[in-house]
């Protein structure tokens, strides 16, 4: 590919879903379109950029878009993250005295907000009344199919996730496993692109958004996390990744101390609507 | 630093392991069966173990089985590593006192996602 080639793809990216890819990474760009491109018919990513610039096919331009965007996720991601939430935000939110609601943005392929399921299922036990309602949120309907059907492989099945919650919650299938009924019920999916007004997803207890932020541009960062602020009441929870922060982006949250990538809303903080 | 003892009665496998174990920051010590691994074990007791199920001479359950009756048998955390994928199997080995499974194959980030589980890094 030449570096026009990659220019015209990456800008494309930039523009529909907020990602920011390097041009200097042709690599990721070959190694993340190939399949795309085989799939769509084309003899290669060339061609297909081409066909993209020529034909303006929206379905098109989504496939490739969508490859772009990384869907790395394991269960339990950062475990310490998780362990936070199950300390000390669990139980300040099971306090309500109704459903918790709780958001994954940037869900891939449904690792998150099934950890979220299956350690409220877990918390269940100390907290008897606790109920959530949990939506998973992804720019890619490639990856919430993958994450509606609740089946994994053995390779993905065995990053992050504790053995003990494998046989309590999964059921082999002939090479796949595949995620309990019981806790599939547990989430509702929506195709989403944070680019978007999030004015309509609702409104959220905590949201997750984990180590989507760090994709895209500083001004882009900051119109999602205030987006992001709306969705939620003053005082609700915020977790990115551990490597993501609000600091120097928007006052709309305030960290938590001595909890990395936890951020409560800011209320004294007006986000414009 | 910590120890391992690896045994599984594949060299293959011992050898991949120990590579990605010395990268962990793990020393490596190897056994191709249950009895090698119980006197290893008798001489000085690994900080951790990674446990094939199906081996000649004295296969890994009865292994463990073993390992928990020895004096500072109960140290140990075991972690298996076995092609056997079967739920039930999994149960037994973790109710016999594995801190964690393996389904072979295996690669670099699940042993270390593993590892981490079980506290061992």
């Amino acid at each position: 590919m030449s570096p026009e080639e990659i220019t015209v793809l990456t800008e494309l990216v930039r523009r529909r879903s907020g990602v920011v890819v390097d041009p200097d990474k042709a690599y990721l760009v070959e190694s993340r379109l190939a399949p795309v491109a085989r799939r769509e018919g084309f003899a290669s990513i060339r061609e297909m950029i081409h066909a993209i610039a020529q034909r303006r096919e929206e379905r098109l331009i989504w496939a490739a878009v969508e490859a772009m965007a990384s869907s790395e996720t394991t269960f339990f991601r950062d475990r310490v993250a998780f362990e936070q939430f199950r300390n000390d935000i669990l139980p300040v939110l099971a306090r309500l005295g109704r459903p918790i609601r709780i958001c994954s943005l940037g869900c891939a392929t449904g690792q998150e907000p099934y950890s979220i399921a299956m350690l409220i299922e877990q918390e269940r036990d100390h907290l008897p009344t606790l109920k959530a309602d949990i939506l998973a949120c992804d720019l890619s309907e490639a990856c919430l199919e993958k994450a509606q059907s609740g089946l994994y492989t053995q390779f993905e099945v065995q990053r992050g996730l504790p053995s003990r919650l494998l046989i309590k919650h999964f059921e082999r299938i002939d090479e796949a496993w595949a995620l309990s009924p019981r806790i599939r019920q547990m989430v509702r999916w929506r195709r989403l692109n944070l680019m978007n007004d999030l004015r309509n997803l609702g409104q959220f207890d905590a949201i997750f958004c984990r180590n989507v932020l760090s994709s895209f541009s500083e001004d882009v960062r900051k119109r999602v996390l205030e987006q992001i602020a709306l969705a939620m009441p003053d005082e609700g929870f915020l977790m990115l990744g551990v490597s993501e922060t609000v600091m120097g982006v928007t006052e709309a949250f305030r960290p938590l101390a001595e909890h990395r990538g936890l951020y409560r809303r800011n209320p004294a903080y007006r986000v414009a609507a | 630093m910590k120890t391992c003892l690896v045994v599984d009665d594949s060299r293959v496998i011992r050898k991949v392991a120990r590579r990605i174990l010395e990268d962990l920051a793990f020393g490596v010590v190897e056994a191709a069966d249950g009895v090698e691994a119980l006197s290893w074990c008798r001489s000085a007791m690994p900080d951790a173990i990674l446990l094939d199920w199906n081996m000649p001479m004295m296969n890994g359950i009865d292994f463990l089985r073993q390992l928990r009756l020895e004096p500072g048998g109960q140290e140990p955390t075991v972690i298996f590593c076995s092609v056997e994928a079967d739920p039930a199997r999994i149960a037994e080995a973790l109710d016999c006192g594995a801190a964690e499974y393996i389904m072979k194959p295996f690669d670099g980030d699940i042993i270390e996602s593993k590892f981490a589980e079980a506290g061992l890094i």
